[in-house]
């Protein structure tokens, strides 16, 4: 135990969240019994079907929302709120359509409070690192997808946070935009060295990207299993390699239960309401 | 009507970001935008280019001005050939000499001048008062069901309904005419800004708050800048009403203004001195229109269609 703990980033220990959903007499569960430990540097991919509470274990993580019970530690300190030492990457990209890509990067930085000079070097140097360099004036409106996902890489980055939390920030857009970006994302993390949570609906991609992946059940939410994936080599085509094609099957194995109960799940609530 | 605006915006826009150089290869990655329908292109300036340009830019500016050069000629020629009486209508080239006079010798000015105050200062107390009101309305809940019921009452109540009531509080002088003029011209400000600040996208404060911003620097950064395109709407509006409306108060109880300009030459049977106040009105109108429409494009070339 005290060996792992000093390399545990993020101990996520046995929480729970319940909404009050306002009409209905019962309480929602989305999470339930949550156990996992992210590793300081890893790459950790988080599965799950929809509704599982993914996103909400994200919010939890993040600070955006507060546990029903239980506890998130982020170098052993309770989270106990929203801080700079974590950035969410989310899938609508959520840029300010009023700042320039240069100024949205700028943003987590005006916020903590990095004087003018240095905010734009920084800025400057974050948007080079995605591959960005001559669109720093450009307003989201006037970029593509994939770029403005590159922007909120980019702001997330600036800031300089430990954890980089991933809320399926590839799935808006298209194949071969995603796989680019999967691949410089690697890059990246090789690079800066971040402990990054990514969330994705895509086994594919969760084998791709992360060093272990978990997988979530249906709600109420808990993870099921945590597979390691590690490649001899990741050269060439690697999503080819046959052993890739055995992680995908373990996953889509674990997945396969916990999506048709998700099914089940949704259509009571369907008939339910109706 | 909405596209004639935006687009050139997006002309000028996108000739000032043309130079830009891209990195080969990332190009292609560039956002399609539509292209505009007039584009003041630096780079094709060749003499047939320039010809195609000027030859739409004639035909666009037909098409635009026909249907108010139309209802000019027949303001002239009608009363002339004896569709209208010329005592009633007389033909445009007389109003506009009488017009003319009147603005080089005569009350125009003045009564311009007595307007205008009149106008701006409703205006201009309108924009200070709705604009907070409405930022506190949109963003502090409570505020906003205390304030609501009544807002819809007073809303719902005609400015002119109330007019007997300022002018009988406030008595005849300019207090109760730029009182009219603010009380009309808030209300398209206050509703604007509430919406303004009330529909910003939740996952902006969620992504705001995500990087540690606290209630009034959230405010500050994200809810501000995103609800001004919404409040200048709001404050154009405004605009155009508060001309509309001060028209009405210099009609009933007035001394000076193109109101009374208006209704003073019309019952001392002074019909082209009438006219030449009409057509001072519709001008100033639509030159506060434009204006404010040329500052709330400034403010919000961010905002995609």
């Amino acid at each position: 135990m005290t060996t792992t703990a000093v390399t545990t980033k993020i101990g996520i220990r046995d929480v729970r969240k319940v909404f009050q959903v306002r009409d209905a007499g019962e309480p929602f569960v989305a999470l339930d019994g949550v156990d996992l430990d992210v590793r300081e540097g890893e790459f950790l991919a988080l599965v799950g079907p929809s509704g599982c509470g993914k996103s909400t274990l994200l919010d939890l993580v993040a600070g955006l929302t507060a546990p029903t019970a239980g506890e998130i530690v982020i170098d052993g300190t309770p989270v106990t709120g929203p801080g700079l030492d974590r950035g969410i990457v989310f899938q609508q990209y959520a840029l300010f359509p009023w700042r320039t890509a240069q100024a949205n990067v700028e943003f987590g930085l005006e916020a903590k409070a990095v004087p003018r000079r240095e905010r734009r070097e920084r800025a400057r140097h974050h948007l080079d690192l995605v591959g960005l360099t001559g669109f720093e004036e450009r307003y989201p409106h006037e970029l593509s997808g994939g770029m403005r996902q590159r922007v909120a890489i980019a702001r997330s980055l600036a800031f300089d946070p430990d954890v980089l939390l991933m809320d399926e920030p590839f799935a808006a857009l298209d194949a071969q935009t995603r796989e680019s970006l999967q691949e410089e994302l690697l890059r990246i993390w090789d690079k800066t060295g971040k402990t990054i949570i990514f969330i994705t609906h895509g086994i594919d991609e969760a084998v791709y990207l992360g060093q272990r992946v978990a997988v979530m059940t249906s709600r109420p939410g808990t993870i099921k299993e945590v597979v390691e994936v590690a490649f001899d080599s990741r050269a060439g085509d690697l999503r080819a390699d046959p052993v890739f094609g055995e992680y995908r099957h373990h996953v889509w194995t674990l997945l396969r239960d916990e999506v048709a109960a998700a099914q089940v799940l949704e259509r009571k609530a369907a008939t339910s309401r109706g | 009507m909405a596209d004639r605006r935006s687009a050139p915006a997006t002309g000028t826009a996108l000739s000032e970001r043309e130079p830009l150089e891209l990195p080969t290869g990332l190009d292609r990655h560039v956002a399609p935008v539509a292209a505009p329908a007039y584009q003041p292109s630096v780079r094709t300036s060749r003499p047939s280019a320039l010809a195609r340009r000027t030859r739409r830019l004639a035909s666009r500016a037909v098409t635009k001005s026909g249907a108010i050069l139309l209802l000019l000629a027949a303001w002239e020629v009608l009363p002339r050939v004896g569709v209208f009486d010329r005592v009633f209508v007389p033909p445009l080239s007389e109003d506009l000499v009488v017009w003319y006079g009147l603005l080089l010798d005569g009350p125009l000015p003045e009564h311009l001048q007595a307007s205008l105050i009149r106008s701006l200062s409703g205006f201009g107390l309108a924009i200070a008062l709705a604009i907070p009101l409405g930022l506190l309305i949109g963003w502090y809940r409570p505020v906003a069901d205390a304030l609501t019921p009544l807002l819809e009452v007073f809303r719902n109540t005609s400015p002119v309904a109330l007019l007997p009531v300022f002018t009988l509080i406030l008595g005849i002088g300019e207090t109760s005419k730029i009182t009219f003029v603010l009380y009309a011209c808030s209300w398209p400000i206050l509703l604007n800004t509430v919406s303004g600040v009330k529909t910003v996208e939740p996952l902006l404060i969620k992504s705001a708050r995500s990087m540690g911003l606290g209630p009034v620097r959230l405010f500050q950064k994200v809810i501000l800048p995103a609800a001004v395109p919404a409040i200048f709407t709001g404050v154009r509006l405004a605009g155009a009403y508060s001309i509309l409306v001060l028209l009405f108060a210099e009609m009933v109880g007035a001394k000076a203004g193109l109101g009374y300009l208006i209704l003073d030459t019309q019952s001392s049977f002074r019909i082209p001195e009438m006219y030449a106040g009409i057509i001072t009105i519709s001008a100033l109108g639509l030159l506060f229109n434009l204006l404010l429409l040329r500052i709330e494009r400034r403010f919000s070339t961010w905002r995609t269609t």
